[in-house]
């Protein structure tokens, strides 16, 4: 699981090469130890570097901890409105298809206030690539409960556990947008856990993006030890045993209901 | 792949040049004020229309996706208007011109994306065909979107906005909007209503470089040409900070440069008698009524005079105090289809003059020129 040139330390994965596309001038960055959106971003950053694209992504950052990515990368970025990087990102890719656009958020940004504009790109097929780190919480504003908080998992807002009965079941981001992604889209969910998996994945979207097949949309099972109240170990276990177990990770097949270019 | 329809291959071939020549001859037409944004944003050379129904805006969308497509430009019609206005922010960063048009409660979902665009300087036209309100109200006409439109959002109002009162000035406020958004880059509207947007009217369209009239170019501001931080800085955009003093330098920057462009952009339209007891101020529509109104009693020989603000925020308030700070004895009535949205402001302009103001305020309902022109008589004195 772990690169021959990455350390274990406090559950985080630091990969002693950091990604060329990303800014030194900003590092150390400003999430917390143990934190998943770094590893994320550093697959990103990555993926980038492989592809060589520094000069064409625009990225777009969410309001949630992924706001702090707002000065991370070499390449272009801008920090949005809760819930609205994805149309922000829209917008910029209809008006110029040539640029590779990165919409990175929460799964509170994704699924709960910006739930709307996911469903929509995703069903108009926007050639953006949407990442939604999915830590089960509302991190930033004190680890409310969000739309993926586990059934009885303990947040702020949901101090004896979440109740089913009352707040539903957690949002299956990666299963909802396979439903209804038009034709060529992709769809994954990857986890930090598995740094080469989600790597491969976030190629796969990007890519997909640049061949102008369709949506892509990756979702990351990511880490909040703050919220979590964990320790290094336990923030491991609970990202490797509970949330693995609940959200599949692995590619989705789209169902794709939309024919393109069929006429009635 | 999705490839070119041959209806939009068809509009680039054959009507792109027929559309030209309509601006290119300056023929006089006879269309809806819907048709007018339309067109004039075509004159502006806007690229990207971003949009999402509501009655009485829809025929601006019907129109410019018709247009468009035969000079390459684009429209989506977005989930919604909150989305709407933040994909339009999306265009802007990357250097296009984009606009979207909207009324009553998706103004109030655009309210969002416009305090964004205020914070980070990001340009945009946004077209406001007011309809009653609160709520859903009524669908085609008020001046209750007055106070939303200049001030609304959590922040301290600095945009620009135009109050029109014919197709003519529709056509060219709306060309000025486009030029003066991505000149001054604040969020930047053209505030008409149901009216204005249904009816027909004559009007005369140009082509606004052949009256040579500067058209403003968009310029990226994000994804400029060049390799980030290999050729140039990469840009990084935020809206949100750390302490606040790093907010209040920011805002301080912004309210200097709305000041100075205050100076360059404010409009009004006055006139009546040239000594008056009266002074008539109202906007957009009922603005209309009362230049009407103000001409039939200064034939029957009363001393009145109108002013008319065409840029509402910022408002043209020096002009308005000048003439009524020379006449301590004029009286001022103030109309509007709303109650009391431009007669708050009217009062904040003229603090501490003595002159008495009237108001005749009809939240969602339209104003004759027949009714201004009876509390005229009723207030006014005869000459000499
Ligand atoms: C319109 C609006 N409502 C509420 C907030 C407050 N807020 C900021 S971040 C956030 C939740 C973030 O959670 P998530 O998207 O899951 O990101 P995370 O911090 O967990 O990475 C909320 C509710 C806001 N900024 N804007
Ligand atoms: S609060 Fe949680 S999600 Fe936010 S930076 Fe810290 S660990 Fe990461
Ligand atoms: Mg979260």
């Amino acid at each position: 699981m772990v690169e021959k040139n990455q350390r274990v330390s406090r559950g985080i994965i630091e990969n002693q090469n950091m990604p060329r596309s990303w800014r030194k001038e900003t590092k150390p960055h400003r999430f917390c130890p143990g934190c998943g959106h770094g590893i994320a971003l550093k697959a990103l950053g990555d993926v980038v570097d492989e592809l060589g694209i520094l000069d064409q992504v625009l990225y777009g950052c969410d309001i949630g901890c992924s706001l702090l990515s707002w000065d991370f990368f070499n390449f272009d970025s801008i920090q949005t409105h809760h819930g609205r990087t994805i149309p922000v990102i829209v917008g910029a890719k209809r008006a110029r298809p040539e640029i590779v656009g990165i919409a990175y958020m929460g799964d509170g940004g994704g699924y709960a206030i910006g739930a709307q504009h996911l469903v929509n790109a995703a069903t108009r097929g926007d050639r953006i690539t949407a990442i939604v780190a999915n830590n089960t919480l509302y991190a930033m504003t004190g680890g409310q409960m969000a739309p993926t908080t586990l059934p009885r998992q303990k947040t702020s807002t949901t101090p004896y556990g979440r109740d089913p009965l009352i707040t539903g079941s957690p949002t299956l981001g990666p299963e909802l947008v396979a439903a209804i992604a038009s034709e060529g889209s992709y769809v994954a969910r990857g986890t930090v856990g598995d740094y080469n998996k989600l790597k491969l994945f976030i190629k796969k979207a990007l890519l997909n993006q640049m061949e102008g097949k369709g949506f892509s949309f990756v979702e990351v099972l990511s880490t909040c030890p703050t919220n979590w109240r964990t320790g290094a170990k336990e923030t491991w276990g609970f990202l490797q045993g509970k949330m693995e177990n609940y959200f599949k990770v692995g590619e989705l097949q789209v169902s794709q209901g939309n024919r393109l270019g069929e006429e009635g | 792949m999705i490839t070119e329809s041959g209806g939009v291959k068809m509009a680039k071939e054959t009507l792109a040049g027929e559309y030209q020549e309509i601006l290119n001859n300056e023929k006089e037409m006879f269309m809806t004020g819907n048709e007018v944004v339309a067109w004039a944003a075509l004159a502006a050379e806007a690229d990207f229309m971003y949009g999402y129904p509501i009655t009485p805006q829809n025929e601006i969308m019907y129109y410019w996706a018709k247009l468009a497509p035969a000079f390459g430009r684009g429209f989506l019609q977005t989930e919604d208007e909150i989305s709407a206005g933040f994909t339009m922010l999306g265009g802007a960063l990357v250097g296009k011109k984009t606009f979207s048009a909207t009324a009553g409660p998706g103004n109030i979902l655009m309210q969002e994306s416009i305090s964004m665009a205020e914070m980070m300087r990001l340009p945009g036209v946004w077209i406001i065909q007011q309809r009653g309100g609160p709520s859903t109200a009524t669908v085609i006409y008020s001046q209750q979107e007055f106070r939303l439109t200049t001030t609304g959002g959590n922040g301290e109002g600095m945009r620009l906005v135009y109050s029109t009162s014919s197709h003519q000035e529709l056509f060219e406020s709306t060309i000025k909007a486009f030029n003066n958004a991505w000149k001054y880059r604040f969020p930047t509207f053209v505030l008409g209503d149901g009216y204005q947007a249904k009816m027909r009217e004559p009007v005369v369209l140009f082509n606004p470089k052949l009256r040579n009239w500067e058209i403003i170019a968009a310029e990226p501001i994000a994804m400029k040409s060049g390799v980030p931080y290999l050729e140039r800085d990469p840009v990084h955009l935020r809206n949100t900070f750390n302490i606040e003093e790093e907010l209040y330098d920011i805002l301080s920057g912004h309210l200097a440069d709305f000041r100075r462009m205050k100076q360059e952009v404010v409009e009004w339209d006055e006139g009546g008698s040239e000594k008056a007891d009266l002074l008539v101020v109202a906007h957009g529509i009922v603005g209309r009524a009362a230049i009407s109104a103000v001409k039939t009693v200064n034939n029957q020989g009363l001393r009145v005079k109108y002013f008319r603000p065409i840029t509402v925020r910022p408002f043209p308030g020096e002009a308005l105090r000048k003439i009524v700070s020379e006449e301590p004895e004029l009286k001022i009535l103030v109309a509007e289809s709303a109650y009391g949205q431009l007669l708050s402001v009217v009062k904040e302009e003229l603090y501490g003059l003595a002159n008495t103001i009237e108001s005749y305020l009809k939240p969602g309902l339209g104003i004759t020129a027949e009714e201004i022109e009876e509390i005229l008589v009723r207030l006014g004195k005869k000459e000499g």
